[in-house]
């Protein structure tokens, strides 16, 4: 009976978890939240989905190659976003000594490559939390 | 001139911060099982960051992001340096939980008493 | 209760007693002139909207401010996960030596 009930209401409020925590991803630099809190509350979905319906079901959703493709990526996005203020004669990491115009505040599309960093920062977090718990839950058994 | 309990009601804030670090420590001491001693880590690490970010907070200020009000802004900072600290803190958690299951795997038991009981057997023979 | 536990439970009050004793003589909480709220925090607030362009300040310090030591810190975070995954490899049989 517990086992009904857990996985009706799982299958319709996952999907709107899942979009809030890319809602707090992408308007980090708007209102509070930021790229960490957003990426783990992304990771907080699929965890959700493999506690209820099971691992195996969880690993046919998010096969483990793509986590690890997804983790090794990121951190190698950030570095090459570095890069870009090298390429024009700034210092390493500079945003606005790289000539990068900065667009109107307040808008989704301003603050140059905060956003871009950010968005990279959080799907990485997601990837992590979600490796440790099936690392966790495997090494068990 | 105000007594030594009005000084401490007003900075309510850092007495509840040091309370919660000294019930920490008497976790981690008088407890023998090993995942209990993992929470009473964690307790202490919130106790710290709660006492530094309660050191920047302007009574009746606004919350650090830009609008039209008349009210200071509060200091950004501290709440910024705390980032940090709370991924090193998911991380050592995570580590030690890791480390935790590998014991087990080997002696059969999580009490830190037991093990260091069966270590110290086996090495003397 | 052993004899230990409530040895270690009094020189645990003792320590809080004289902590308590420091937390009095502390800045008031909450208060405008402390001295954590000097001229660096003044600068970033007042630079944030014209240097960078978000009006977060948070997000403005910790992804332009300080890029470099949240780089550092994702690096700590894909340790982390790495020695977890080393040190929970499954039980292999070794190799008899013959």
């Amino acid at each position: 009976m517990r086992d009904f009930i857990l996985k009706r209401m799982i299958a319709v409020i996952l999907a709107f978890i899942f979009v809030y925590g890319f809602y707090v991803i992408l308007h980090g630099h708007i209102s509070p939240g930021g790229s960490f809190a957003g990426g783990i509350i992304v990771s907080l979905s699929f965890i959700a989905f493999a506690t209820v319906y099971g691992i195996d079901k969880g690993k046919e959703k998010l096969p483990e190659k793509f986590l690890v493709w997804v983790e090794s990526y990121g951190t190698l996005w950030y570095g090459l976003m570095g890069l870009v203020g090298i390429c024009k004669g700034a210092p390493f990491l500079a945003n606005k000594l790289a000539g990068i115009d900065l667009g109107v505040p307040g808008t989704l599309s301003s603050g140059g490559l905060i956003g871009l960093i950010g968005f990279g920062v959080g799907i990485r977090v997601a990837s992590t939390m979600i490796t440790l718990f099936y690392t966790l839950m495997e090494g068990d058994a | 001139m105000t007594t030594f309990l009005e000084k401490l009601l007003i900075n309510y804030p850092y007495v509840i911060s040091v309370i919660l670090f000294f019930i920490g420590t008497l976790i981690i001491l008088t407890q023998s099982n090993l995942f209990k001693k993992l929470l009473g880590i964690n307790v202490m690490e919130t106790a710290t960051f709660l006492m530094f970010i309660a050191a920047g907070n302007i009574r009746g200020g606004a919350v650090p992001i830009l609008s039209d009000t008349n009210a200071p802004y509060i200091n950004p900072l501290p709440s910024a340096l705390m980032l940090t600290g709370i991924v090193v803190s998911i991380s050592v958690t995570a580590f030690a939980l890791a480390l935790i299951l590998r014991l087990y795997r080997e002696y059969g038991t999580v009490d830190a008493n037991e093990i260091a009981r069966l270590r110290n057997g086996g090495m003397e023979k | 209760m052993k004899i230990r536990h409530i040895f270690v439970a009094v020189v645990v009050l003792l320590a809080l007693f004289g902590m308590l004793l420091m937390v009095a003589e502390l800045p008031p909480y909450g208060s405008a002139d402390n001295p954590g709220q000097n001229m660096v925090a003044q600068r970033y607030i007042n630079d944030a909207l014209e240097d960078t362009g978000v009006p977060n300040m948070v997000t403005a310090v910790v992804l332009d401010y300080r890029a470099y030591d949240t780089m550092f810190e994702t690096i700590v975070l894909f340790t982390a996960a790495l020695a977890v995954v080393v040190a929970l490899k499954p039980a292999e049989e070794e190799g008899d030596d013959a």
